[in-house]
Parts: C-alpha cells; structure tokens; sequence
C-alpha cells in the first residue's frame, strides 16, 4: 500500500541543500579580473570555443554581483590590497580560483615585489596548476568547484541564521 | 658616417665649453658616451639640448657598480630628433653623497623617470618638483635595484639552491 502518486508528475521533491547548491553551482558568476597572461587564457575559456556560459558562468564586471573570483595572474604587493577590496566588495557567499602557478605559490616570480601565492590573503576553494593553464584546465577547475559548492551542507540555513555553514573536506 | 661626423662635431663643442667637467669620453660601434661631473650635469644638459639639439630626452637610469667609488652612475640618453642622433651622458654619484641636480626644468618626462631612479636607486634629485616613488608602494622601504638589496625581499629567507 502506501502513498501512490500523493504529488503528481510535475514536482519535485528535493533538500533545501541540495535545490540551493544546484542553483549556485549552476551560476557561477566569476568577477571580470585579470591580473597577467593567465587572464587572456581565462578569456579564451569564456569565448565561442570553449564557452562558459553553457556552464551559466557569466563573467560580471562589478564585483556586487559576482560570488566567485579567479585570480588569474601574477599578484605583486602593490596590487594585493586592490585584490582584497575587490574580494571583501563580493556578496556572501563566495568562492576563489587560484589560476597558474603565479596565483597558487608566486611561480617564476620569486622577488621582493611578488606576493607568494594569494593564499595568504584570500581562502581559496581550487587551485589550478599551469603557466599559464589551459582553457581545459581552467574548465576543469571549474567544474571542481561546481562539486565542492554541491556537497556544501546549511549554507543556505547559516545565510538567514539557522547554524554554521558546514564545508566539505575536501 | 654622417651620424659619426655630427657625433664627433657636438663632441668637439662640448670639449670646447666644458673642458674641465668632461672626465671621460668613449666610443663604441658609433655610440658616444660621455662621463661628466655630477655637479655640471644640468649645464652640459642645456647646452646640448639647446645648442646641439638633443631635444629629446629617451631616458634616465642608473647604474650600481657596488664595491667603487663612487658607487653609482646616472645615465642620460639623449636623441636628436632634427639630427636623427644619440648621445649617451653619465654622472657619478657618490653612496655617501647620494644626489644630483634634477633636470626637469629642461625636459618634463624627466619627472616620472627621475622619480623611478629614485625609487629603485635611492638617487635623490635636487629641485625635482615632486620626489615620490612611482613604482614601489608608498611605505616601501629600501631601494630594489640596489646591488645589495635581498632579491627576495628583506623579510624573506634567501633561497639556497635546490636540496636534492
């Protein structure tokens, strides 16, 4: 016995986590901020060939509206802090690509003037190696942090307040 | 040869002005430079602008001979548009006297050149009308061209060489 058909064929039933987390790793929405080489890269990605909006990621040029930021380039000291304002300018929540070996550990660049991976400043979700990586790897960190935002777990609950945000592992 | 005869005429009216400030001339493959006293830079500047005609300043620059004295060398690359010609002018600068004669009032992009000299030398311009850093960040400390500054920054460890 029990309940047969109790809502039809055209609903769904889903978690909240898992109907919240599908809509945002389906919109990725990067900042437009390129840094170095790693940018024209990361703009070849968004272009006709490998075309990231069949992902929904559609590059914003105000950091308001963007929830992910790909620092595409090599980050010097001086230009650390502009990073930060645009970062801390980002709407909750928010994600961060390292793309190229610049942007994970200062790659080439081991100087006074070159900051030594921007994992000392901002908290990022993927690191993508490469100098500069190709567009298949950018693609292909992407779509890792498409699977990382889907096992989140109360990000929407902690957004109006109901306990913590629970991070994957890994 | 044209450039070389009008090289070697502004060099024989430079001899003639500016005898006792000339310490030394070289030439090489057709490129002349000139060492001057760093006290008489900006009047050798003038008249060569002025007279000779080098009226276009490429730029300004320095050079760390770390272990000499003097220690520095600033360089001025000159071009004479009408004469379609280079000159080379270089000043000593000494570590414990650290300063020349600034000359933006001769040609303006010497501003933004010599503000970079400065930030990366440490050479100080006299009478430059805005002496800030330009490429380093406002609170920097130290001169990064410096011969004995640390490649990776003071802070820092300096790398060793691979371990394996």
């Amino acid at each position: 016995m029990g309940v047969e058909q109790p809502l039809g064929d055209n609903i769904v039933t889903a978690s909240l986590d898992g109907l919240v987390n599908w809509a945002r790793k389906s919109s990725i929405w990067p900042m437009t901020f390129g840094l170095a080489c790693c940018a024209i890269e990361m703009m070849a990605t968004g272009a006709a060939k490998h075309d990231l909006d069949r992902f929904g990621i559609i590059f914003r040029a105000s950091p308001r509206q963007a929830d992910c930021i790909i620092i595409a380039g090599t980050v010097t000291k001086k230009m650390l802090p502009v990073i930060k304002t645009v970062y801390e300018q980002m709407p909750e929540p928010k994600w961060v690509i390292a793309m190229g070996a610049c942007a994970c550990s200062g790659g080439v660049f081991d100087t006074y003037s070159v900051v030594q991976g921007i994992d000392v400043a901002l908290p990022v979700d993927v690191y993508i190696p490469g100098c500069p990586p190709r567009p298949e790897a950018l693609l292909f960190g992407l779509m890792k942090l498409q699977d990382k935002i889907g096992k989140e777990r109360n990000s929407f609950g902690s957004a109006i307040g109901l306990g913590d945000r629970l991070e994957p592992a890994a | 040869m044209a450039d070389m005869a009008e090289n070697n005429r502004a060099l024989i009216r430079l001899q003639e002005k500016f005898a006792p400030s000339i310490l030394d001339i070289k030439e090489f493959r057709g490129e002349v430079t000139i060492t001057v006293k760093k006290e008489d830079n900006v009047a050798v500047c003038k008249f060569l602008k002025e007279e000779l005609r080098y009226n276009l300043l490429t730029d300004v620059t320095a050079v760390d001979y770390l272990g000499t004295d003097p220690r520095f060398m600033v360089v001025y690359n000159l071009y004479s548009i009408p004469n379609k010609d280079r000159i080379r002018i270089k000043a000593p600068v000494a570590e414990s006297d650290c300063s020349i004669e600034s000359v933006c009032s001769l040609w303006s992009t010497a501003n933004w050149l010599e503000r970079e000299t400065y930030d990366l030398m440490g050479i100080v311009f006299n009478n430059h009308p805005d002496l800030r850093r330009i490429l380093m960040t406002d609170d920097w400390v130290g001169h990064p061209l410096r011969k004995d500054y640390p490649l990776q920054g003071p802070d820092r460890e300096p790398y060793k060489g691979r371990l394996s």
